[in-house]
């Protein structure tokens, strides 16, 4: 996958504001877990409420599988007019809960995803994995206590990731 | 060799399933053709397909295609891609 826009157009930080950061959000079920999720997304302006109840859908006919890795979320649905433009959101959930899902139950992050094409969000998506795949990164997300510190988070590893695509 | 990496939508998980197998690819030394389908369209895609990747989840939807199904637990983890489409290619 290219590694372009880091820090710009296309890389995490570009897609989730502060305010599609949620940390300690409180949800009774799955289908309010991504409700919260959903939230922040509508938050930060990326879609309106309709793409909340479609990214339920998916999972109600899909089932579970977005839940990608053990305790995260990856909560999403197609292009759609309920999806104003590219944008991630980034739910910690005060308690673990449960998807349906065999092996990666329960959930304690929701990723939101919003994508108007099927191009835009690909690099910041290859970032996040990325992201995600560092256990010390990851750990330290999942234990974040606030936005600030998911936002440092996400600079220092651009960061990272620039300084290594940089020429010596 | 080509590889079909199905997910829900064609656009979230089945993206990092690609890019996760792009790395399994190279460490294992095989050159393979990388595609992401949504569940709609990859039994019809299946047939073009040596090998399909995606969720035990989403598997259940493809019995009966032709291609081996690899089904990946952990996105996020390089090791089980590698080892489980390692035994997939040497077994296909």
């Amino acid at each position: 996958m290219e590694p372009s826009g880091l820090n710009g157009h296309g890389s995490i930080s570009s897609l989730l504001p502060d305010r599609a950061i949620w940390i300690g959000a409180d949800a009774t079920d799955w289908r309010d877990a991504i409700r919260r999720a959903g939230d922040a997304l509508i938050a930060s302006g990326a879609v309106t409420h309709a793409y909340t109840d479609e990214m339920i859908a998916t999972v109600e006919s899909l089932g579970p599988y977005i839940v990608i890795a053990p305790g995260i979320a990856l909560a999403h649905s197609r292009p759609s007019p309920a999806v104003l433009r590219t944008g991630l959101s980034l739910v910690l959930l005060g308690h673990p809960i449960e998807f349906g899902h065999r092996t990666n139950d329960p959930v304690r992050l929701v990723i939101g995803l919003a994508a108007p094409d099927d191009a835009g969000h690909v690099d910041a998506l290859a970032s996040l994995a990325e992201f995600l795949m560092d256990d010390v990164r990851r750990e330290s997300l999942l234990g974040a206590r606030d936005a600030a510190t998911v936002r440092s988070l996400v600079r220092e590893f651009e960061n990272a990731a620039a300084a290594a695509e940089a020429p010596a | 060799m080509k590889i079909l990496a199905v997910c829900g939508m064609g656009l979230g998980s089945g993206l990092i399933l690609r890019m996760q197998a792009e790395k399994a690819l190279k460490e294992l030394g095989i050159q393979a053709d990388l595609e992401v389908a949504d569940i709609g369209t990859a039994r019809a895609l299946a047939s073009t397909a040596d090998l399909i990747l995606t969720s035990e989840e989403l598997a259940q939807q493809l019995v009966g295609v032709k291609p081996r199904i690899v089904t990946i637990k952990n996105f996020i983890d390089l090791r089980e891609m590698v080892t489980k489409l390692g035994d997939a290619i040497d077994r296909s």
